[in-house]
């Protein structure tokens, strides 16, 4: 177990690196990271001095390694548009999106598990059928335009909720449950063709052979076997919420760290967007090693293969 | 697919057959015992006939402004005319018009993007798969540390700096969807290479080339073409979503992105600037996961059967 998540730890360690490179390069890849970055009427004088001061004039390999360095102890350069340090920007940002994530993931689960399991369950019922069109609508409603047609209803129209901010707590329902739908959907799909694999099983049909009373098999057998693809979907679109929620944070005005980057972009300030997708893979990553380990901790054939 | 359930009795009954077109007409049994995937068919070759009939269908110049006629609603609103089905947006430009156009470059950016990621993913994948070892280690990591990103991020990232243009969309959604395909090659290639049938072939003393196009080749194609279909599909969501943001094609192209994003400003006092692009990229979003659960289905024989 321990040999599992060192070398799990590893290699999140050496994708970190990863990321880091391909950050510090995106920046680079027109060539000049300064033209990016100043409005087009700047003046020689202007870009030397700009030049200057973010140390774009040093060899690449200087400005890589400063790079790496300073991003290890947090370290990502002044954001352009505040003039103070990134990271804390982006961490202030951080609540909010979390908060936005954790609701819409809670949604999902709530509708996607139940009708998943009913679906599967029982192949070609009314709650089945209901289930598969809420799972293909899921899929196929671009999500900006849904949150764009929920503000129209249900604030707008309806005046149920706030078009947009996060002034009051029931500003959060419209925005999750846009954010959740593409979830839930996935989380869905992927338990009522677990349920239907698991079912088919040669255990299943042991443990009704043995006599065993069809709750123990659904109980100890069925949901048992369905939960551990669904930790690590559910770890996934986790990580997925987090780095999806530009549009919604963007036509929510949602303070999170989706709107900054949307800002950021629009402000023409790199260092803050580059700060703001380290960090954003950074949890993933984080992410993804904790549902790997809960994966090992539910399955005992991957903590003892190999 | 709920009329699934009589697929295995055509398989049985059909399966003994070799020839080109009993295997058309086999597939096409198929389809037409899967309603839906009939459906999701038809759905998206109707966008496809929109955009290459674009010319023929639309009645106005996508781009022709017309400001006394602007934001006209759609025809069976009060005030709504019929020559312009779906209204006018700010600038009095016919809003059916540049539904219709929207389509063709959805469809481009979608199709070329999908084959660029597709040629690249299924080359680097192959040779991952088809060597192994260090080569593959070498190969597979980088693919996983693209695939382990939040993907939307670095796409907004990457589109921001290069700018706006079409050659540019079609790129970004080239290169960074060749992982997921190089991964899918890689799997099925040591799938089938390490498969009895392989290595009863080999004993049996064929070459490689026959390996590689007898055995190899064919059993890629099924899960390639299901995975392109869903990728397709994802990268019209993505364009329009980049469009949304001002990051896809420049503001004058008619896409559905830039419509969505300028009727934004017009959202609770004319609505059907955002409704109509809206439905477009849903309709075709739909047709084509329909389409592409149904191909998954009639490709993988072994979901065929597990569907039962």
């Amino acid at each position: 177990m321990l040999r599992y998540f060192v070398s799990k730890l590893m290699l999140s360690i050496l994708l970190l690196i990863g990321v880091l490179t391909l950050a510090f390069f995106m920046l680079r890849v027109t060539g000049d990271p300064v033209s990016l970055m100043l409005p087009r009427e700047a003046s020689p004088a202007q870009i030397a001095t700009f030049r200057e001061a973010m140390g774009f004039n040093r060899p690449l390999g200087v400005q890589f390694w400063d790079f790496l360095t300073r991003a290890t102890v947090g370290d990502f350069g002044n954001s352009l548009h505040y003039d103070s340090p990134a990271l804390p920007l982006v961490l202030g940002r951080l609540p909010a999106t979390v908060e936005l994530a954790a609701v819409g993931l809670l949604m999902a689960v709530i509708v996607g598990i139940p009708l998943g399991l009913a679906g599967g369950l029982n192949p070609g019922s009314v709650l089945d059928s209901i289930g598969r069109f809420l799972g293909l609508l899921g899929q196929s409603i671009p999500n900006f335009w849904l949150a764009l047609i929920l503000i129209l209803v249900f604030a707008v129209q309806l005046r149920w909720f706030p078009a947009f901010g996060r002034d009051e707590p029931k500003s959060v329902i419209l925005p999750a449950f846009v954010l959740g739908l593409a979830v839930s959907s996935q989380i869905l799909r992927m338990t009522r063709s677990t349920v239907l694999e698991v079912r088919g099983e040669d255990y299943i049909r042991t443990a009704r052979s043995k006599g065993l009373h069809p709750r123990t098999i659904y109980l100890k057998h069925v949901l048992r076997n369905v939960a551990i693809p669904l930790v690590s979907v559910i770890g996934v679109q986790f990580g997925y919420m987090l780095g999806g929620s530009i549009y919604i944070e963007t036509i929510y005005a949602w303070p999170g760290m989706g709107q900054l980057l949307q800002q950021a972009i629009g402000w023409r300030d790199f260092p803050l967007v580059q700060a703001l997708a380290v960090f954003t893979s950074v949890v993933v990553l984080a992410l993804n090693l904790v549902t790997d380990l809960a994966y090992a901790l539910l399955d005992p054939r991957i903590r003892y293969g190999k | 697919m709920a009329s699934s359930a009589f697929i295995p009795k055509a398989d049985s009954q059909l399966a003994v057959k070799r020839g080109f077109m009993d295997r058309l007409n086999y597939l096409w049994r198929l389809l037409w015992r899967d309603r839906s995937g009939v459906i999701g068919l038809f759905m998206f070759s109707l966008v496809v006939l929109a955009a290459a009939l674009a010319p023929f269908i639309a009645r106005h110049d996508p781009l022709a402004q017309r400001l006394s006629d602007s934001r006209i609603p759609p025809a069976w609103d009060t005030g709504g005319v019929w020559d312009h089905p779906f209204g006018t947006d700010s600038l009095g430009r016919d809003m059916f018009s540049r539904t219709i156009f929207g389509a063709r470059v959805s469809l481009t950016v979608g199709f070329f993007g999908v084959l660029i990621a597709a040629i690249l993913g299924m080359v680097i994948g192959a040779i991952a798969g088809y060597f192994g070892g260090r080569i593959d280690a070498l190969i597979m990591g980088p693919i996983n540390l693209i695939l382990s990103m939040p993907y939307l991020l670095f796409v907004v990232f990457i589109a921001a700096i290069l700018g706006r243009s079409l050659l540019n969309v079609i790129l970004i959604f080239g290169i960074t969807d060749s992982p997921i395909f190089a991964r899918v090659t890689r799997g099925e290639v040591l799938r089938i290479r390490e498969s009895a049938y392989v290595e009863s072939a080999v004993s049996a003393g064929a070459r490689w080339g026959r390996i590689v196009f007898d055995h190899i080749v064919p059993n890629l194609i099924g899960p390639l073409i299901t995975l392109a279909t869903f990728e397709m599909s994802a990268m019209i969501f993505y364009e329009a979503g980049l469009g949304f943001l001002g990051l896809s094609v420049p503001p004058s192209v008619p896409s559905w992105g830039n419509m969505l994003a300028e009727g934004r400003k017009y959202l609770s006092s004319n609505p059907w600037l955002t409704t109509f692009p809206g439905l477009a990229i849903m309709f075709t979003s739909m047709g084509m996961n329909l389409a592409g659960d149904w191909l998954r289905d009639v490709l993988d024989p072994r979901l065929r059967r597990a569907r039962k």
